[in-house]
């Protein structure tokens, strides 16, 4: 198993993809706090669909880490693409073969590859978040937000857990991209119908459909980042949505172990 | 006693809706032999050659690779090296790069990577993105890839492609010093000439049947041998071949000469009586029959 995260990490850690992918998260990052900070004042809001978070919400504890947690749509659209693109392209070029060859258990290698692409996940939600909360702090200056509160241990805790969330969302997000790589066996088929799905439909069937959000991955790990909304608790998020994913993981995982290496 | 095998292939078949890709094959490969694997396109060579690595799951049948069912595989990959298909790997990473992941991959040190680089002729280019090789390079990089296990068994599925003469002959010398340490190679191409020269077993495929398991030099004895000769005036052919069909060999004319069958012993008797007969041979010469020959004529094609 080892030997699989060691092999699937020399690829990941390859400076066109990883500086691209840390450049894509930094931006994806510093654009949700810039809007969330400096269109605080505006009357077309500064939230998620048009949504308006006042300084009194962004001066509490959880405001560092607030558009770190808001960015977790985004960030998982990076992962989603990034698991999804790294499946299917042994398909592709053919390298699945190599693999197989050097190791035949086909599971270790689906393991294996998952492992690696959640370390990369972690770094990912790592830069997320530093670039969130230093953005966060030069922008309430900037916009006379207090941050009185965001260095208190409460504070402190809202990081950890936003962290973990934001962290448990994005890998979600990569899971699924990987099952729809493992699905389509093309990195562009896959990430475009990923996309699509998280990014178009789920969002217009949610804005027209009420209560149908309960019931697509996207949105419930949307709701697993941000901790939980009104509607939708965190629990019911993280349970039904992993429930989704796992499932799919599953068959996905049967169907690569019995289907044929035929390019 | 027969020697221990490296490949044992009994009843193998596997099917695809309708059409038997492969269809109950059988052969055997001694250790430490270069077999050829040999067979039109579409013969199932690609497709044995993956049910042999564990690729494919047969139909039905069985197959023993270093004494391993091939039900198994774990238990015998790590002492085969396979290039099936052509080179893939990852195009924006070098080539030290790609190996570094199956070295990695498999659990073999990477400090073997430069020196397997070195041996194939890529040396200096280790460090040059795989999207920038030559159809060649990829080629010699692929053959550096089976090569990391340091191999019991090597597989290699048309390893001269798109190399050049030179490169083709480096192909060859390294496979026959591999087989001399005792590495069996099972080598499909589909340059003869070449598999004639290096191997000295043959596997025949055509349309998904063995049509031949066994030394490739029993082959070929079964094939009369030729003798060409070239009359000095064309207008001697009809003669000359009415006299070699007189000393009761078949003779046929072909690209400006007679083609009599038969061995050398009667190059001297054909060469006299053409003479007595006034015919002046501009050439004469003994012809063994070619892999290529046995296989056009053994296939059909």
């Amino acid at each position: 198993m080892w030997n699989v995260i060691r092999a699937e990490l020399t690829k990941l850690r390859r400076p066109s993809l990883a500086l691209s992918t840390l450049l894509a998260v930094t931006f994806v990052t510093g654009l949700i706090t810039s809007v969330l900070f400096l269109l605080v004042d505006s009357p077309s809001g500064n939230g998620e669909r048009g949504v308006r978070i006042g300084r009194d919400v962004l001066s509490l504890a959880s405001g560092a880490s607030l558009s770190f947690s808001n960015s977790a749509g985004l960030l998982g659209i990076v992962a989603l693409c990034i698991f999804a693109a790294q499946t299917a392209q042994e398909y592709t070029y053919g390298t699945l073969r190599n693999l197989l060859v050097r190791q035949p258990s086909r599971m270790k290698i689906l393991i294996g590859k998952l492992a690696a692409m959640k370390l990369f996940a972690i770094v990912m939600v790592a830069v997320s978040g530093l670039v969130g909360i230093a953005l966060s702090y030069l922008f309430a200056g900037i916009k006379d937000v207090s941050t009185t509160l965001w260095s208190t241990p409460e504070a402190r805790s809202a990081v950890i857990r936003g962290f973990i969330n934001v962290l448990i969302a994005t890998i979600g997000y990569g899971i699924f991209g990987m099952i729809l790589g493992l699905l389509f066996r093309s990195p562009i088929s896959a990430i475009s119908i990923g996309v699509i799905w998280n990014l178009i439909i789920e969002g217009l069937l949610s804005a027209f459909v009420t209560n149908i959000d309960r019931y697509f991955p996207g949105q419930l790990l949307s709701t697993v980042a941000v901790g939980g909304t009104d509607k939708i608790s965190y629990q019911y998020a993280l349970i039904t949505s992993y429930s989704f994913l796992l499932g799919g993981l599953a068959v996905v995982a049967f169907l690569f172990k019995k289907r044929d290496v035929a390019n | 006693m027969s020697s221990p095998l490296a490949l044992d292939v009994a009843d193998l078949s596997k099917k695809y809706g309708d059409r038997m890709a492969v269809s109950h094959a059988n052969f055997e490969v001694p250790m430490g032999s270069i077999c050829g694997f040999v067979g039109p396109n579409g013969s199932g060579k690609t497709t044995t050659i993956k049910m042999l690595l564990g690729l494919i799951s047969p139909t039905t049948g069985s197959g023993h690779v270093l004494g391993e069912s091939i039900t198994q595989p774990e238990k015998y990959l790590p002492y085969v090296g396979a290039m099936i298909e052509g080179p893939a790997f990852y195009p924006a990473l070098t080539g030290f790069q790609n190996l570094t992941v199956l070295a990695k991959l498999g659990g073999f040190s990477t400090d073997l990577i430069q020196g397997l680089l070195d041996l194939v002729g890529l040396g200096d280019r280790g460090d040059s993105k795989y999207k920038t090789y030559s159809l060649g390079m990829k080629q010699r990089l692929g053959i550096a890839a089976a090569l990391l296990p340091n191999p019991k068994l090597l597989v290699l599925d048309e390893p001269t492609n798109g190399l050049d003469p030179a490169g083709i002959h480096e192909v060859r010398s390294l496979l026959r010093k591999l087989a001399d340490a005792g590495t069996t190679v099972f080598v499909s191409s589909h340059l003869l000439s070449e598999i004639e020269m290096i191997s000295d077993h043959l596997v025949m495929l055509r349309l998904g049947k063995v049509i031949f398991s066994g030394k490739t030099s029993d082959l070929l004895a079964k094939q009369q041998p030729v003798i060409v000769a070239v009359p000095e005036k064309v207008s001697d052919l009809d003669k000359l071949m009415q006299i070699a069909a007189a000393a009761g060999h078949k003779a046929i004319i072909s690209d400006s000469a007679v083609h009599v069958t038969g061995t050398s012993d009667f190059s001297a008797t054909l060469n006299r009586a053409a003479f007595d007969a006034g015919i002046v041979l501009a050439s004469l010469t003994p012809v063994r029959a070619s892999l290529e020959d046995t296989f056009f004529e053994m296939t059909g094609e």
